[in-house]
């Protein structure tokens, strides 16, 4: 039915176009002059047909069912019904008059599921109704309105105008949203559990916080001792570092040796392939990390007398490191490129060395952009998450051993939130405190990274 | 004086030698983990894309499957397999006690019955005739079969018994068993049973995913992209958006998934596990970076054209609608097919909407419940049967191959299409 509504008011869009086009042209045959192209008279008219309909459909959507739900129910009003009973019923009466209940049907539902299927008729008819009427009228309006000195490209160009603002509002939007979703959960988090406890606590026992009943009075001596975050920091900055000791080498010399010594032609082919390793899904290497590199590890530690486990931070950094190679390298390849050639032929000029130029002037003087690029590296390594939650281990465990399992923020919120979540849940709500940290942690890295980046760009630009 | 002159030339000589080492070694080992990698891949996912038979000889026994003489189409679907299947499972070895005739069951996947059934509803004359029917082994023997089963455990430890593996032999010398292309790796959707777990469902759902995710990201990423570049007046609240989108494309993919989890479904009440959650989701994870890419294309048109444009009397608006985008397209739509490709790959904010439920059946929409390629590696990587583990290197292939051809259809676009100014 929506479908069908919709198709429509997209073709009366066209057709109201082609009658506005239409009507310049008799407009132009009657040798008036046209204040615009034709086709903005039909635009006029098609943003008259559509935008009003499409608003009163919008609002229709999000009105309709909470209205439906308040007629249905006011049946049981006076009953002394609790609210959680009464979106009970009202579940029962949806499913009855889809025809997919499977309970006992008793005749008071059976009457309300009467009752929602006449009302959504009623609503459905009356939609379509008022929405073809206001078509209609609009369209009928703007119609009359042009005319041969009416203006139609300003207010058609307007139009356009607020939809590409809006449009680039979508950044901000996600924003906010990212926020609003993280905030409310945490603060509902912290109700619970003191800030200082999930701060500087040592304990992480999520598992211990079993989902009650919700009848039952939250009892917070129960979760005293389980929400201790430090491990899981911990572990996220202590995989990130080792990540970091295979990617920084690796990263920083194949991008000064890219930028500095490599003919175009290795370029041409190394640089490409180097980044393919940035493509690869995080989820491949989580696989080759948990399949291939954990165990290995483990045989070798075995044959060297040490106790490895499968699952150490040895194997899941390491990994990541290699997935961040690439960043770094492109990174540092562009920031070093970019230093001006009067600063090497200096160096050249006083009898230097190429790497001893490298090492003196390029390099202090890309220094900025390197750091730039390696702290957007930590903060990619902080919140990358399939390689930790397949290679890493799940349980939280405060180690400074590269070679035990620990567990990672990003990985703890993957283990809560994996199946059916409860919402209202501390245990739910952790993830949620977790994932506000990652980013708060991981904005304050991004904005510092791109304002150093951005700032040395403009020194040499 | 002159000769430690010429030493302290030749450290620094060596010096520079060394340095180019580390850089170039640095390289090679970047190279080689890639080889290392995409070789560990191939080499175990390989043989996933070949499946064993048993070719069983079955007797269709009109009395065992309870049928009547000259029975109807109808009578056929009803009609009782397990019997005959049984049966002749239990024919190859004829000497077999109870316990060896279930071995011998267990030899092929439960899908045994359903097989010999589709081969008489095919050949509906085959009533009460023997015919050899292709029945799919079971895992451990597709794995005994392609060598990835080691045979020299003791028995205790393996799933595969004594005595299926001296029937399976048998077999084998007669000719019996076949390995034949995998299609039901494309064509079958997720199962617990390792040879009979396909493809299909997660990668609809990967397609239904993409999908939503090109129609609601590429639209508003243009448009917020023409306007940015071309329109937005130098301000404070430009500039805000601009730092907004910057940082958006560095936020951990997990951060957009706690947004789809307590924003989507948590408030809008969105199906749970489908692709439109999926890919409104990964539209958001996707927007910074489609928008980057059509700023730059459309900065890198030259202002002359804009600049004729306007001296021929077109309004801004025309300029920019008429001239300026479609000149950046190439640019655009190559950026936006990498920003796809990303997300294409992206598993864990799809977790945490749900896209990690077991899902057998394959998706027709974007509002039934689904997995997508990368989260059937995670489900399937997670899994203990041996079997699994080709599946998953074979999955990644599949998707690697997509995300091959993606880039280089990018590439394609921007080196065929593109104008270069000069």
């Amino acid at each position: 039915m929506n479908l069908i509504l919709f198709t429509f008011i997209v073709l009366l869009g066209f057709t109201s176009y082609y009658f506005g086009r239409k009507k310049a042209y008799t407009i132009q045959s009657s040798n008036k002059r046209l204040t615009a192209l034709p086709q903005f008279y039909g635009y006029y008219l098609a943003i008259w047909c559509a935008i009003p309909a499409f608003i009163i459909f919008s609002l229709w959507a999000i009105f309709e069912p909470t209205i439906v739900k308040l007629l249905v129910l006011s049946d049981y009003s006076n009953q002394g019904y609790l609210d959680d009973e009464l979106n009970l019923i009202y579940e029962k009466t949806k499913s009855l008059s889809r025809g997919q209940f499977t309970g006992e049907i008793t005749p008071f539902i059976e009457s309300s599921a009467e009752k929602y299927l006449s009302l959504r008729s009623i609503a459905q008819s009356s939609k379509a109704v008022i929405v073809l009427s206001i078509i209609i009228a609009s369209v009928a309006y703007a119609y009359k309105r042009i005319s041969s000195n009416s203006r139609t490209r300003e207010p058609v160009e307007k139009f356009l105008n607020a939809v590409l603002f809006t449009a680039s509002l979508a950044a901000i939007l996600t924003t906010v949203g990212i926020v609003f979703s993280l905030i409310f959960q945490t603060i509902d988090f912290f109700k619970v559990i003191p800030l200082f406890d999930f701060v500087f606590g040592t304990h992480w026992y999520p598992a211990k916080a079993f989902v009650r009943d919700s009848s039952e009075a939250l009892d917070p001596s129960m979760y005293s001792d389980t929400f201790g975050a430090v491990p899981i920091f911990a572990g996220t900055f202590f995989i990130a570092f080792i990540a970091m000791c295979v990617a920084i080498p690796i990263g920083l010399m194949s991008g000064i040796y890219l930028a500095e010594y490599a003919s175009s032609k290795v370029r041409q082919y190394a640089k490409p392939l180097i980044e393919i390793l940035a493509g690869i899904p995080t989820v491949v290497y989580g696989f080759f990390a948990a399949l291939t590199v954990g165990p290995f590890l483990k045989e070798l530690g075995t044959s060297m007398g040490l106790e490895v486990s499968a699952e150490s931070a040895l194997a899941a950094g390491g990994v990541m490191g290699i997935m961040i190679i690439p960043f770094i390298s492109s990174l540092s390849d562009d920031v070093i490129t970019s230093v001006p050639q009067s600063l090497r032929d200096g160096s050249y000029a006083m009898g230097a060395t190429k790497s001893e130029t490298i090492k003196r002037v390029i390099f202090p003087a890309a220094l900025p952009g390197i750091v730039g690029s390696i702290l957007l590296g930590v903060s990619r390594a902080i919140g990358e998450t399939m390689i930790v939650v397949m290679a890493s281990g799940l349980a939280a465990n405060l180690t400074l051993n590269p070679l035990e399992s620990t567990s990672t923020i990003t990985a703890q919120i993957v283990v809560i939130l994996i199946g059916d979540q409860a919402f209202g849940d501390p245990k739910t709500q952790a993830a949620f405190a977790l994932g506000m940290s990652l980013f708060l942690v991981t904005l304050c890295l991004n904005i510092v990274a791109l304002r150093v980046v951005k700032k040395y760009r403009e020194k040499y630009e | 004086m002159n000769k430690s002159k010429e030493q302290l030339l030749n450290k620094r000589y060596k010096a520079e030698q060394r340095f180019r080492l580390y850089g170039l070694s640095a390289i090679f080992m970047a190279l080689l983990f890639l080889t290392i990698f995409i070789f560990k891949i191939f080499s175990t996912g390989y043989s996933a894309f070949q499946k064993t038979w048993l070719i069983v000889p079955v007797t269709f026994d009109a009395e065992l499957m309870m049928l009547e003489q000259n029975p109807s189409n109808e009578d056929l679907q009803d009609a009782d397999y397990y019997d005959i299947a049984l049966k002749s499972m239990a024919d190859l070895d004829p000497n077999a006690n109870e316990d060896q005739e279930n071995e011998l069951k267990r030899m092929v996947s439960y899908f045994f019955e359903k097989e010999i059934k589709n081969e008489l509803l095919n050949n509906p004359g085959l009533i009460g005739k023997t015919k050899e029917v292709y029945l799919t082994a079971s895992d451990d023997l597709d794995q005994v079969f392609k060598g990835n089963y080691p045979r020299d455990l003791p028995e205790d430890q393996r799933r595969v018994s004594d005595y299926q593996l001296k029937i399976f032999d048998q077999l084998v010398a007669k000719g019996k068993v076949e390995s034949k292309f995998n299609i039901s790796f494309f064509t079958y959707a997720d199962s617990r049973e390792p040879e009979l777990a396909g493809i299909a469902s997660s990668f609809m759902g990967s397609i239904f995913s993409i999908l939503v995710c090109l129609m609601i990201a590429f639209p508003v990423a243009v448009l917020a992209a023409i306007y940015l570049e071309e329109f937005a007046p130098k301000n404070r609240f430009t500039d805000f958006i601009e730092v907004n989108i910057n940082n958006l494309a560095a936020v951990p993919s997990i951060v957009f998934g706690l947004l789809g989890l307590g924003v989507l479904l948590a408030i809008f009440h969105l199906p749970r596990s489908t692709p439109l959650v999926g890919g409104i989701t990964l539209s958001l994870m996707t927007l910074p970076t489609i928008i980057i890419a059509a700023r730059a294309s459309l900065k890198a048109v030259p202002p002359s054209i804009r600049e004729a444009a306007l001296a021929m009397g077109a309004s801004r608006m025309q300029t920019t609608m008429h001239h300026t985008v479609p000149l950046s397209m190439p640019g655009t739509l190559s950026g936006t097919i990498i920003g796809l490709a990303q997300a294409l790959g992206e598993t864990a904010p799809l977790i945490l909407i749900g896209m990690v439920a077991f899902v057998n059946t394959i998706p027709g929409s974007p509002m039934d419940p689904a997995a997508s390629l990368p989260v059937q590696i995670y489900i399937w990587a997670e899994s203990a049967e041996r079997g699994f583990v080709e599946k998953v290197s074979a999955c990644i292939m599949v998707l690697l191959g997509f995300l091959i051809i993606m880039n280089l259809f990018a590439q394609i676009i921007r080196h065929k299409f593109e104008k270069k100014w000069s």
